[in-house]
């Protein structure tokens, strides 16, 4: 029971993290397109500036409960994936820095420079989680000890490619949909013609992704089994058709709450459909690693449930109130004049 | 080179760059807090310039604190997953609990602080400024935890083929950690105040224009830095007397000291020679000194390293050079500070003095990467004390992507290392903005 309620906790965090880290990343992917001057990248850049850091916590938060909850399948999960999370690491510290740096020397070549490093890693990493779940969706070829046999190779298949390239169009369309919110007069008008043009082609990555993940998952045989977690998908239809809803109806924060539904249920949809696997070996199915041959012990588990049901709740609290705080539009002279900004 | 040594290399150079940047973070929070406090209770628009100042040289600092320490949590998965998999249900739960508990409300409210002075009131601003103090300082405690379950674990039982929690309410007493965790945070603040002292002792001896304002910051750090100099001694001391008890063949790594004896006296001159099990030099005894500062007793009997296994010895020298360094470094801390705080209240201080204190900054940043070189290599051949060695620690990883992973490690931390020194020393000499 313990095991399965932190199985659901677990796929949780890393939804919270898809959802907030994913606007980021998704509005990085897009600078190149969204702004066409300086004080246009300045706003692209502070519609996430105060946000950024407290999401990427979510990242450090879902792998730590991957540890504390389930010590084998962080130990063999993260090693076997040793060569595509460096490159998350480095593609995250990077546009970390890319934030931080950029507006601390004036030199316009100094700021196209960091201008594409945002650019280069918030897409990079926007793919290389698509990647790595489409194929831990998948399976990956591990063997009773833990040990990995391939390389990185071996995650850039037509089916982890597909992952890669639906979690970046999701997350444009969220990171559009963000700066929408953020945004007004010539701004709001282009990021709303992305959106616009990203919305079908969600869809479209949507429908092609769950085409092939009939061919190389198993995934729907947990919702053949257990038909009322059909809910999953059903409510992630309902959240995308809602985007466009509350699109029409001119409520863009309700469509970015849509979307966040959205991306919770795709989320949800995978990683119930792999319950109670974690880490799935293809070469051995005894291999795969559960929620219940890799949790941790009864009394770290119950710990840990009482850490989490305290703090996460504290955590999203105070997180709302800073996003509250400041959900206000920005405009390139604001940003531009303002001493604190990015 | 094989995947351990590879491995080792990678974690050393990924942790000691990380805790170039955390250091300060620690340490510079608390003196912000401290002058916006000021700020609040006076009404001083002076005081608020003084942390904006401080503020943005902490915020260049912190993102290279943050990015890196991501990478330190993923490390343990991607290059040590037999120890993961061994320790993780007392380990993992420590790291995860410092995300929740700390390390949320640290990144949070520094961004409300960075972004917030127009939106906040004054008071609630303030507030801001102690909840980073707080929430880094309390993720720095959890992280101690950690590191001290592998120094001197507790509250574990070997089960299931793996160390499982067996009482958490003595894994977060060990006072190996605790005596860790107040060495590490007044050495924190400690070079906080240096780092005070050395931009505004720059400002002071070039008499610009900002001279004034940095006189307001020096005389306000100048205290603060005495004091702590005396507490990481103290501090230091105290935890000496915990390695002493919890790992004698470190301390005797720390000592050069061969043979189990009582009244061990300190060699002010010794360079050990671990291959004839000897030391080559000794001169200028202090008598019973070791004993007397391990157990509190000139008597006291210490065990020598011949008490060991030779596979069970830490590497002596680094061990060894790592201390007397960071020993030295912590005498010249006391003396600079003192001179400093006796300077403190004249309109000019000693112009040797404000030469000397920008070279100071430096100083303790090595002075803690010594001590954590003490603590971690020391600890060696053991990943967890006693418990698991290192060498069967390791992941199962092809040794060329571990090779290529640490090249890139050390070119891109090279790289952003560079950029971020050149800008906090920009910053740092252009002073407070007008506004």
């Amino acid at each position: 029971m313990l095991e399965t309620i932190w199985f659901i906790l677990w796929a949780l965090l890393w939804a919270v993290y898809f959802i907030l880290d994913g606007f980021d990343l998704g509005l990085g992917a897009l600078l190149p397109f969204a702004a066409r001057d300086e004080g246009e990248r300045r706003v692209i850049y502070n519609a996430t500036g105060p946000f950024w850091d407290g999401n990427e916590v979510w990242l450090i938060a879902a792998g730590g409960v991957t540890f504390a909850a389930f010590p084998k399948t962080y130990a063999v999960m993260f090693s076997a994936l040793y060569v595509p999370l460096l490159l998350l690491l480095f593609a995250l510290i990077l546009r970390a820095v890319s934030y931080e740096f950029r507006n601390k020397v004036a030199h316009p070549a100094w700021r196209s420079l960091w201008d594409l490093v945002h650019f280069a890693t918030n897409l990079v990493a926007a793919v290389l989680l698509g990647v790595a779940f489409a194929n831990l969706f998948r399976g990956i070829p591990i063997d009773a000890n833990g040990v990995f046999h391939g390389n990185l190779l071996t995650f850039l298949n037509l089916y982890g490619l597909a992952g890669g390239l639906f979690f970046l169009v999701m997350f444009a369309l969220h990171g559009a949909l963000w700066m929408c919110f953020k945004t007004e007069g010539e701004l709001q008008e282009r990021s709303l013609s992305f959106v616009y043009l990203l919305w079908p082609l969600t869809l479209i990555c949507l429908l092609a992704f769950l085409f092939l993940t009939a061919f190389y998952t198993d995934i729907f045989k947990n919702y053949i089994a257990m038909p009322a977690l059909l809910i999953i998908p059903l409510v992630a239809v309902a959240g995308l058709a809602g985007v466009l809803v509350m699109l029409l109806r001119k409520k863009i924060l309700l469509a970015w709450v849509c979307n966040c539904v959205f991306i919770i249920a795709v989320t949800f949809f995978g990683v119930m459909g792999i319950f109670p696997n974690m880490l799935i070996s293809s070469m051995d199915p005894a291999a795969s690693l559960t929620a219940f041959n890799s949790a941790s012990s009864e009394l770290t588990l119950t710990i840990m449930l009482g850490v989490a049901l305290v703090m996460v709740p504290i955590v999203l609290i105070y997180q709302f109130w800073a996003y509250r705080l400041f959900s206000h539009k920005l405009t390139p002279n604001e940003v531009v004049n303002d001493s604190h900004s990015y | 080179m094989d995947a351990v040594m590879l491995s080792r290399l990678q974690f050393a150079v990924a942790v000691f760059f990380h805790f170039i940047f955390v250091p300060l973070t620690l340490g510079l929070s608390l003196l912000i807090a401290w002058m916006e406090t000021k700020y609040v209770r006076t009404n001083d628009e002076i005081w608020r310039k003084h942390a904006q100042f401080w503020g943005k040289l902490f915020l260049i600092n912190f993102t290279l604190g943050v990015v890196t320490g991501i990478t330190l949590e993923f490390q343990f998965g991607t290059n040590w997953s037999r120890y993961s998999e061994y320790v993780g249900d007392i380990f993992g739960s420590l790291l995860a609990i410092e995300a929740t508990v700390a390390f949320f409300m640290e990144s949070t409210f520094l961004a409300v602080w960075h972004f917030g002075w127009k939106k906040l009131s004054k008071k609630a601003h303030c507030v801001c400024a102690w909840l980073v103090f707080i929430a880094g300082n309390l993720s720095a405690l959890w992280i101690i935890l950690a590191n001290g379950f592998m120094q001197n674990p507790t509250g574990y039982v070997l089960r299931n083929g793996r160390a499982e929690l067996a009482n958490f309410f003595d894994v977060v007493t060990n006072p190996y950690a605790w005596g860790m965790f107040a060495h590490t945070i007044i050495t924190a603040w400690l070079l906080a105040g240096f780092f005070m002292l050395g931009v505004s002792a720059w400002h002071m001896r070039k008499q610009n224009e900002h001279a004034d304002f940095f006189r307001k910051s020096f005389r306000f750090a100048a205290p603060f830095t005495l004091i702590l100099a005396l507490a990481v001694a103290l501090t230091g001391d105290l935890q000496g007397k915990n390695v002493a008890t919890l790992q004698p063949a470190k301390l005797a790594a720390m000592e050069g000291h061969w043979e189990t004896a009582k009244n061990v006296p300190f060699y002010v001159l010794a360079v050990p020679d671990a291959e004839n099990e000897t030391n080559s030099i000794e001169a200028i005894p202090l008598p019973g000194m070791v004993s007397f500062l391990s157990f509190g007793s000139f008597d006291a009997e210490v065990k020598g390293l011949k008490d060991f296994p030779k596979e069970d010895r830490p590497p002596l020298g680094p061990t060894f050079w790592s201390f007397r360094l960071m020993i030295g470094l912590g005498g010249i801390f006391i003396l600079v500070a003192l001179w400093t705080f006796l300077q403190r209240k004249k309109d000019e201080p000693h112009p040797r003095l404000l030469s000397v204190l920008p070279w100071m900054i430096p100083l303790p940043y090595l002075a803690i990467a010594l001590g954590w070189a003490v603590a971690e290599i020391g600890r060696q051949p053991w990943i967890v004390y006693n418990l698991m060695r290192t060498s069967d620690a390791v992941s199962p990883v092809d040794p060329g992507n571990i090779l290529f992973s640490l090249i890139a490690f050390i070119v891109v931390y090279t790289l952003l290392g560079i950029l971020d020194i050149y800008l906090l020393i920009k910053y740092a000499r252009k002073g407070p903005e007008e506004a």
